[in-house]
């Protein structure tokens, strides 16, 4: 942690979490088109997709080389790593950054893997306080049925197969989850997480995102009156 | 014989009750002649029967070779950094270190996590954030810091390989040219492993003189630690 405190500037910062399944992704999408629209400069940021940390990462994975602790390392990496290079840059630029996933899914992911829950508390004391942070709580068996009936192959870490909860890959799949579920479950209390019903339509769910959104964009600097579609990410 | 530990909240899934072995680390800023030593002590180790496991930093096979290439390209920031060589640490202690004290090996390392810990630290890291992220690490059975001042640092750097990028600090850009960039940075590094001394108990070797004096004040030492059979962890 650098000793200067992040300064947000006029920023804001608006994060999604939720299991696989959840439908934040396509919640975080059509709020990024409506900002834009509105010609507010957004700067889209997802989980583990920093470029740098991208070839041990999948290094590690291809060879199922990962440990909790590495595993927990690697990811805290990459969210360093995207917060210096994108996040702060573009918050103190004032602009508006969207985060697929937030320091919240290592807390849940990394936890259920073993690693002590204030090792992982700790080591995220860097990352910037979202302005919102909002969690779509799911049942189980409706987000499972969402991933497993739409996509073909399930991958080695993210079924949580390193955990030898089961040999079976979807049964593994299933039962990591339900750890994850828990964790977020814990982590929306202890952080006051916007839950959010991801069982409503999309429509729903999108509108009451946008109205918990729009008083916080007041002060926020557009960059037009109507921003073009064909700027997106 | 007393049992391993870890710093902090160590490692998950790794008992330390069946870690048979020795860790002997050797400490030091960048010149002093820490390879050299290694090199010594384990050679004499080796002559008096016991197995020797030495590693070093950056050299894991899942960080190693990206770390490397991030330096070269000096692209990384100073969080992002720290955390690969943590990643890196990581990767060796659960797949070498520990697998190397459970099968009754000295191990021997050159640097462990307090070159890591001041390399961030100097660059303005939080200091408590740093220990925090290494308490994963084992506290060693003994950490030999070889110390010697910047006099005699400067010409054995500048007449063997000559100034390294970051041995120098440039990307701090604390002088002028490489001169003086080193030697402010190599003060600031010394100043922090003299604080880390006290917090970390570490065993001073006086690294002023030669090579075959340095080697026979360590090798008293470890001769001590090595008939003195109950000590497994430095504190």
């Amino acid at each position: 942690m650098v000793k200067a405190l992040p300064q947000l500037g006029a920023g804001r910062l608006i994060v999604v979490e939720g299991i696989d399944g959840s439908g934040k992704s396509t919640q975080l999408a059509l709020l990024q088109r409506w900002l834009v629209n509105q010609g507010y400069p957004v700067r889209f940021s997802e989980w583990n997709s920093s470029a740098l940390v991208k070839q041990i990462t999948k290094r590690g994975k291809d060879r199922r080389i990962l440990t909790a602790t590495t595993f927990c390392l690697t990811h805290a990496a990459d969210f360093a790593d995207r917060t210096e290079r994108d996040i702060l840059p573009a918050l103190r630029s004032g602009g508006i950054v969207l985060s697929d996933r937030y320091m919240y899914t290592a807390l849940a992911r990394d936890v259920v893997r073993g690693v002590e829950p204030n090792y992982v508390r700790q080591l995220y004391r860097f990352a910037v306080k979202p302005t919102l942070a909002f969690y779509y709580r799911v049942p189980l068996e409706v987000a499972l049925g969402r991933i497993l009936g739409g996509r073909n192959a399930l991958k080695y870490y993210e079924a949580g197969m390193d955990l030898s909860l089961s040999d079976d890959i979807e049964e593994s799949f299933r039962l990591f989850q339900r750890r994850i579920l828990q964790q977020y479950e814990l982590l929306s209390k202890e952080f006051g997480l916007m839950v959010i019903d991801a069982t409503l339509s999309i429509e729903e769910q999108q509108a009451q995102m946008r109205a918990i959104v729009k008083p916080k964009l007041e002060g926020v600097k557009r960059l037009s009156k109507h921003g073009k579609v064909s700027l997106l990410r | 014989m007393e049992r391993f530990r870890f710093y902090g909240s160590g490692l998950p899934g790794v008992k330390l009750d069946d870690l048979r072995g020795r860790l002997i680390v050797v400490e030091g800023t960048d010149g002093v002649g820490r390879s050299t030593q290694v090199a010594l002590l384990r050679q004499w180790l080796e002559q008096r029967g016991h197995a020797v496991f030495d590693t070093g930093l950056t050299r894991s096979a899942l960080a190693g070779k990206g770390l490397k290439r991030a330096k070269e390209g000096n692209t990384l920031n100073l969080l992002t950094f720290t955390l690969f060589y943590a990643t890196d640490f990581a990767d060796q202690l659960e797949n070498q270190i520990i697998p190397a004290l459970r099968a009754g090996f000295i191990v021997l390392t050159d640097r462990y996590i307090y070159s890591q810990i001041a390399r961030a630290v100097v660059r303005g890291a939080d200091e408590a954030w740093v220990r925090d992220l290494f308490g994963i690490a084992l506290v060693p059975t003994a950490i030999y810091y070889l110390k010697a001042d910047l006099d005699h640092l400067i010409p054995r750097v500048a007449f063997t390989r000559g100034f390294d990028y970051w041995e120098s600090g440039m990307d701090m850009r604390l002088g002028r040219d490489m001169f003086e960039s080193f030697c402010r940075y190599q003060t600031r590094m010394l100043e922090i492993f003299d604080r880390m001394s006290n917090f970390y108990g570490f065993s001073e070797v006086d690294a002023n003189g030669m090579v075959e004096e340095v080697f026979e004040k360590l090798q008293r030492r470890v001769r001590e630690l090595l008939n003195h059979k109950n000590t497994a962890a430095a504190r």
